[in-house]
């Protein structure tokens, strides 16, 4: 047999047909819906008169609009709009039967958290979601990547999807991280190695010593942004820690089903000669803990670099460097260190897992915030909040002054009213700077958890390393 | 779905990098559980101030361009999220063709789904097409997906790349799901060897 890569190997595996051209129907064995980008696919299956043709297969929650604060039981505290989308959510799981984690339930939370800690996500399985943040998923070594409204449709009436099989690209990350350097600055660095569209076209595997040293929690940031660096899907081969971390889960398999598994689930990584259409190396050590200056993923710079100047890049990128330091209220020159924040807020499904908040806690232990700020922490889901508070983290984010919300995606993109006044500037651990993502006018800085915690104490974008 | 085969009109030049789908469509406007009616606010943070009043130098705003049914932008259009309200914001403004040098990869999907061609063409082609835009109205491209060409107003040709599948759907306006439910037999097939392979699915 021809060696293959794991990326080749779950793709074989799901293949239904396959034509001429190459276009094959691909088999989803896990199908994510959250209330923002499902009513319309939902709607055309009524239209239709379809069903949903695997709805033990297919896992709603609503997360995007949902109020995230203790309130959010009264429904004034939704708008209109926000309450009919969520309502249409409750009412479309019920009538197509699908698998639901309701607003009031302690499972709810963040579309890409609650599907792992479920067990719902498991390795060499496809996961689409109508997000692009579904990349997360990789992490197990499984083929998850995102979709649009049509595409939830094609898969809640047939479980498959048209697909063109994506190139294979390697991004290994050799050696140890220094301290203070995490999952977060790995995947933003990588980004800025190979900007936001270097990944078009690939499936990314990441490997290496720093990989494999890392976390589930931090296999999921780091995969969670593939999607920023344009790669359909990022991937992680599993091993000892991803069969440990899925052990147990509710809807893991058990007993002679899990052996059954783990047999296939050992044979999931990319063969000694497997081919590569592209290969990236980076070194651990040379990776510092970053914050992104600019309005792209992909403007990135170490937290001890000072702003650049829009003449430094080329193309296209010059105006868009000027147009993005004007928007940011920068200046060329400026030390990234010496930035004034008014806003932290740690969560999404980049970080907000439980390893996130200890990060952040273990940087917040015993101090303040700095005056004047606001700063929130919202867990992404209902049982990181619960085990949060069970650690004693959230007395300690709640002593230093931050609130602490309930689960959902809160200002990762401001659907509800979590949002940034215009011109105020976030230390935010989610994954997206664009303009206006986190509120009309607002200015993001996207960083690792132990970063934003600094940025907090400091009320300035800070090199956690000072403080450790 | 909307049949797309041949197309002249209006090309609206917009040589931004990384437009991404925030910027085509905001987020307060995903809130619709419809497909209709996004046209308005597409662009909206740099069509219109806060009050709602026009931005006179935005290029979808000015005289010549509003009845843009072709647009030119720079790398890496739609990248973000995978909101497919994009697209329909764009078709609903009654943009037909998007031409980039690169699109990010669902949104360039989602366009096939909605009846929109996105092109992708070298650097060197887009720049003269820009050029070609920029002159405004009186500059009308011609998109032929039959022959796989963008046609300037000088008549300067430029073939294009494009999936033979996607084509096909989208010169018929053709519906996936039907095409697939077509094939539910082997659907059927594939579950049933496949819960034999991996049971705990
Ligand atoms: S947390 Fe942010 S990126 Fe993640 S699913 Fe929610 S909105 Fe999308």
């Amino acid at each position: 047999m021809s060696p293959k890569t794991l990326y080749d190997k779950i793709w074989d595996a799901h293949v239904v047909q396959q034509d001429e051209d190459g276009t094959c129907l691909l088999y989803i064995d896990r199908h994510l819906v959250h209330e923002v980008t499902s009513p319309q696919a939902f709607e055309g299956l009524r239209m239709s008169g379809r069903k949903v043709r695997a709805p033990e297969k297919t896992i709603a929650v609503p997360d995007h609009n949902v109020p995230t604060t203790l309130d959010r039981d009264d429904a004034a505290t939704m708008t209109e709009d926000s309450r009919i989308q969520v309502a249409a959510l409750d009412a479309n799981a019920k009538e197509f039967g699908v698998n639901y984690y309701p607003v009031s339930d302690i499972r709810q939370g963040i579309v890409h958290i609650v599907g792992p800690e479920q067990g719902w996500t498991l390795p060499g399985m496809t996961v689409v979601c109508g997000d692009s943040h579904t990349a997360t998923h990789g992490a197990f070594g499984a083929l998850a990547h995102g979709i649009g409204t049509s595409e939830v449709e094609h898969v809640l009436a047939t479980q498959t999807l048209i697909q063109k099989k994506s190139k294979n690209m390697k991004v290994e990350i050799t050696g140890k991280l220094r301290p203070g350097v995490t999952a977060k600055d790995i995947t933003l660095s990588v980004i800025g190695v190979t900007g936001t569209a270097g990944g078009t076209g690939y499936v990314i595997e990441y490997c290496g010593e720093a990989i494999r040293d890392l976390s589930m929690e931090g296999r999921m940031t780091v995969c969670n942004m593939a999607i920023e660096g344009g790669a359909r899907a990022g991937l992680i081969a599993p091993d000892e820690k991803t069969f440990e971390y899925c052990k147990g889960r509710p809807h893991a398999p058990k007993g002679a089903q899990w052996e059954a598994a783990m047999d296939w689930w050992k044979t999931l990584f990319s063969d000694e000669d497997a081919h590569w259409d592209k290969v990236i190396t980076i070194k651990g050590e040379d990776i510092a803990p970053v914050v992104t200056w600019g309005t792209s993923p992909e403007d990135v710079l170490p937290i001890t670099a000072t702003v650049p100047n829009p003449t430094d890049f080329k193309g296209g990128k010059v105006d868009a460097a000027k147009r993005s330091i004007e928007y940011m209220g920068l200046e060329a020159g400026q030390k990234l260190s010496d930035i004034k924040i008014d806003t932290v807020f740690i969560g999404s499904c980049t970080n907000g897992r439980i390893e996130d908040l200890r990060a952040a806690a273990a940087v917040v232990k015993g101090k303040k915030i700095k005056d004047g700020l606001r700063a929130m922490v919202v867990p992404g889901s209902g049982l990181v909040r619960a085990q949060a508070e069970e650690e004693g983290l959230a007395q300690i984010f709640q002593d230093a002054g931050f609130e602490w919300r309930l689960a959902g995606c809160s200002m990762c993109l401001a659907m509800n009213p979590d949002q940034l006044a215009p011109g105020e500037r976030c230390a935010s651990t989610s994954n997206r700077n664009f303009e206006g993502r986190q509120g009309y006018k607002g200015r993001t800085h996207l960083m690792s958890p132990a970063m934003a915690a600094a940025a907090a104490i400091t009320g300035h974008l800070t090199d956690v390393r000072e403080l450790m | 779905m909307d049949k797309f085969d041949k197309l002249t009109g209006i090309a609206a030049p917009m040589p931004l990098v990384n437009i991404d789908t925030d910027m085509i469509i905001p987020k307060q406007f995903l809130k619709t559980i419809k497909r209709s009616g996004l046209g308005v606010n597409l662009f909206d943070e740099m069509r219109y101030d806060r009050e709602g009043n026009e931005n006179a130098d935005f290029v979808l705003n000015k005289p010549q361009y509003r009845e843009t049914e072709i647009l030119v932008a720079g790398d890496n259009f739609g990248c973000g999220s995978s909101r497919e309200h994009a697209p329909w914001a764009i078709k609903d403004f009654g943009i037909r063709c998007v031409i980039a040098p690169s699109f990010a990869d669902i949104f360039y999907n989602n366009c096939f789904k909605n009846g929109i061609l996105p092109i992708a063409l070298p650097q060197e082609a887009v720049d003269v097409l820009m050029k070609d835009a920029e002159r405004g109205s009186n500059a009308r491209m011609t998109v032929d997906l039959e022959s796989q060409t963008v046609t300037t107003s000088d008549g300067e040709v430029f073939s294009f790349e494009v999936d033979s599948f996607k084509k096909h759907c989208l010169m018929e306006g053709l519906d996936d799901i039907g095409l697939t439910m077509a094939k539910a037999g082997a659907i059927d097939t594939f579950e049933a060897q496949a819960s034999q392979a991996r049971p705990w699915v």
